[in-house]
């Protein structure tokens, strides 16, 4: 299922490793930060922040204020999570939006399987591009002539279509939808995204 | 150089452990444990929220903008292949491809 996404993941990592190469972040640092952090739009955040010249605490804040959404999804997932300290905290690393949306897909259940199978593949795709981007540099065009950005707005766009199976599900989304375009334009990256969260709450009152 | 070498690992390990922690909270934390029914259910509700927030950032966001730009088409295809019951796959390709494709034009 994840297959097709792999492709997607490798070309945004390029990407992400070219930002990496024109903010003088080393390519190693690059490759260590896809590998590690996993984590496609913190990453793009906080490169930009150094690249610009803005300090360590700024990059940090921001790459960090964008991952806080997956405190609330790990904990929506946690029931999945079985076996030893150290087994949990490696499955949970390979949870990014689009492993875990594709495993919440289908049907009600979550499925870690496709979970953790999407993960490695995504992962895989994100680190090998990032390794290619860092290195190669200018040799690829610019990823945004091929619609990457286009693609992944539309994959968030289908896996929310394959949400929508309820009135409440739908007053989840608009009430996300509409909290992000209201705080864009005035929040820092990363708070609309959370506060969306919030979204949640919609209807919950109601049951 | 060393100074700018230095900041960029001084990131890369903190948003890395930052994050892992971040993502560790639920599964670490609460891990295998079962949640109260209307707690889950309110979490399970998270996904529609946060998803179509995603389709706005990554639709209609650049930096604290919105616009309208060729990612629309992409959007516009995505939902076609939506509507039309399309694999995932086919509506990422669709996206993809009408997104470069007005980029092309204009």
């Amino acid at each position: 299922m994840a297959a097709p996404l792999v492709p997607a993941a490798a070309a945004l990592g390029a990407s992400f490793g070219v930002l990496a190469r024109t903010a003088h972040v080393g390519a190693v640092a690059a490759v260590v930060m896809s590998a590690t952090t996993f984590a496609g739009s913190a990453q793009v955040a906080a490169v930009s922040v150094l690249g610009a010249g803005g300090g360590v605490a700024a990059a940090v804040v921001a790459a960090l204020l964008l991952n806080a959404r997956y405190a609330p999804i790990g904990i929506s997932i946690a029931e999945s999570f079985r076996g030893r300290f150290l087994r949990r905290l490696a499955e949970a690393q390979l949870v990014v939006d689009e492993s875990w949306a594709l495993a919440r897909g289908g049907t009600a259940a979550f499925d870690r399987g496709v979970l953790l199978g999407a993960g490695v593949a995504l992962w895989v795709g994100w680190t090998g591009g990032t390794a290619a981007g860092a290195l190669l540099g200018g040799v690829i065009g610019d990823p945004k002539s091929f619609g990457l950005d286009g693609a992944f707005a539309a994959l968030f766009l289908g896996l929310v279509g394959s949400q929508l199976r309820s009135r409440r599900a739908f007053a989840a989304a608009a009430g996300g939808a509409l909290i992000a375009v209201a705080l864009t334009p005035v929040t820092p990256p990363g708070i609309p995204i959370l506060a969306a969260t919030a979204a949640a709450l919609a209807g919950w009152r109601r049951a | 150089m060393e100074a700018r070498l230095s900041a960029a690992w001084a990131s890369v390990i903190a948003v890395g452990a930052g994050t892992a922690a971040l993502k560790a909270v639920g599964p670490v934390v609460v891990g295998g444990r079962r949640l109260p029914p209307r707690l889950l259910e309110l979490l399970s509700m998270l996904a529609p929220a946060l998803l179509a927030a995603l389709v706005i950032d990554e639709g209609f966001a650049s930096g604290r903008s919105l616009v309208l730009d060729a990612r629309v088409a992409g959007l516009a295809a995505g939902a076609m292949a939506v509507v039309l019951r399309a694999p995932i796959w086919v509506v990422v390709v669709a996206g993809a491809g009408a997104t470069a494709l007005v980029r092309l034009l204009t």
